[in-house]
């Protein structure tokens, strides 16, 4: 005997139905959740921001950022200016925060003057400091993060991101004891050519005490990962060497 | 126990000796090789698994007379699938956090053959209250083998558990470092989660006969 669930018909009518319901309902949970999940996002990006300028709530390990009712006073408080970068000129826009760094990059690729670099300047107890978005990829996924520096490239700060790196291996970049590694290297070398930081193993300097070897520890495990954290730092602070040079020049 | 029946118990409390589905049926290896360098991460996608094994089941269970035969395996596809993304974009929007640290296991619940195999076995067959609860019982297995392997592999790997320094500090030389313990490397990586697992399996065969095939 033949069941009602094996016919032909009942199979396809069953199949519509059911992508019917399941979009609907998954297009609606999307719509209905997208204000929200953008608030998130944009809050988000506001405390990592600060992070690289070194306004968190750390406590002895782990990295905390500034409580999500907090950021947007914060925010304004110490970033004082946001600034655009385009084709060498320099605009100031206060809505810099939003662009999205993986949007300008397939940008650049037909046209390089099309790419916007936003900056941001903040004053930081009476020091003026540069945070500036970095985009690249890792293992897995996509990696990206913010780092703060003075005007001579130091860097002040650094928040490391990704999307779906290996748990305890390369999801590690955004561990307190990697990051804070990247504070006090120098992007430059002695004669102020752009060099970058090199996510280096055995570098003889695990404890990292030497600053201006353009270089840190790598993570054990995560060769792939940390030659990402290394490309982009690379390539992404690169575009912003010119103006710092500029500012050394005024 | 007076809550459920001896029946009932049985479903719950078997995988998570003699049936269970990573030790004795081999199902979920892969997730259990990818995410177990960190206790943290694999407490996490226990509970994940818990979830949605638990809701899917019932889900299943319910629809069970009136899914076609031929295309069962794509409509368990799907409410996986839909039920993982409803709860990951819950999770953005109310807790923001949690959902960045679930990411990462978002694509592995949906690819995780023991509710594939859950599915196939027990919710097509049974009610859904039966089904809830074998649900459970299979992704609390699953779990329990999940931190055990996760334990293993960050204290020896990494001289931590949930991140806390619990054999001293390796740089420092404190604690045990002091004596010259070293953090083996080699756990970190997924081979060695393979090797655990392996252990795992020897000791739990070794103590209950009846498990070895011939």
């Amino acid at each position: 005997m033949e069941n009602r669930t094996d016919k032909n018909s009942y199979t396809i009518i069953f199949a519509i139905v059911m992508v019917l319901v399941v979009g609907s309902v998954l297009a609606y949970a999307a719509s209905s959740l997208k204000g929200k999940i953008s608030e998130n996002q944009r809050i988000e990006k506001q405390q990592n921001i600060l992070y690289a300028f070194g306004i968190n709530e750390n406590d002895e390990t782990s990295a905390n950022f500034v409580a999500a009712d907090k950021v947007a006073g914060e925010f304004s408080k110490y970033v004082t200016k946001q600034l655009v970068i385009q084709d060498g000129n320099v605009t100031e826009d206060d809505q810099a925060y939003l662009i999205d760094v993986k949007k300008e990059k397939s940008n650049a690729k037909d046209d390089e003057s099309k790419r916007r670099l936003p900056l941001f300047v903040g004053d930081i107890d009476g020091k003026t400091m540069y945070v500036v978005p970095i985009y690249g990829k890792g293992l897995w996924d996509a990696i990206w993060g913010y780092v703060g520096m003075d005007e001579n490239m130091v860097i002040q700060g650094a928040y490391f991101d990704h999307k779906g790196e290996t748990p305890g291996l390369g999801a590690n970049i955004k561990e307190r004891y990697f990051m804070d590694d990247f504070i006090g290297e120098h992007l430059l070398d002695e004669s102020g050519e752009f060099v970058g930081i090199t996510v280096a193993k055995g570098n003889a300097d695990p404890t990292n005490q030497r600053k201006t070897d353009n270089a840190v520890d790598a993570l054990a495990g995560a060769t792939i990962t940390g030659d990402g954290v290394t490309a982009m730092i690379k390539s992404d602070l690169r575009l912003y060497a010119p103006y710092f040079k500029s500012l050394k020049n005024n | 126990m007076g809550l459920l029946s001896k029946k009932d118990s049985k479903l719950i409390l078997d995988p998570l000796t003699d049936n269970n589905p990573v030790t004795i049926q081999v199902l979920g290896i892969c997730s259990a090789l990818a995410i177990t360098a960190q206790l943290k991460a694999s407490i996490v996608m226990a509970i994940s698994v818990i979830a949605v094994l638990g809701v899917g089941n019932v889900v299943i269970s319910l629809m069970r007379n009136i899914i076609p035969s031929k295309i069962r395996i794509i409509v368990q596809l799907v409410v996986v699938a839909a039920l993982v993304i409803i709860v990951d974009q819950v999770l953005k929007a109310y807790s923001y956090e949690l959902s960045k640290t679930l990411s990462v296991f978002v694509g592995l619940i949906i690819t995780n053959c023991i509710i594939m195999g859950r599915f196939e076995a027990f919710a097509l067959a049974n009610g859904p209250w039966k089904s809830f609860l074998d649900g459970i019982g299979n992704a609390a297995g699953y779990g329990l083998i999940l931190v055990i392997v996760g334990f293993f592999r960050e204290l020896l790997g990494s001289g931590t558990l949930l991140g806390f320094k619990v054999l001293g500090d390796p740089i420092e030389k404190t604690g045990l470092y002091a004596i010259g313990y070293e953090n083996n490397g080699f756990m970190l990586l997924s081979p060695m989660a393979l090797i655990v697992l392996g252990i795992i399996i020897w000791i739990q065969r070794s103590r209950n006969k009846a498990l070895i095939e011939d």
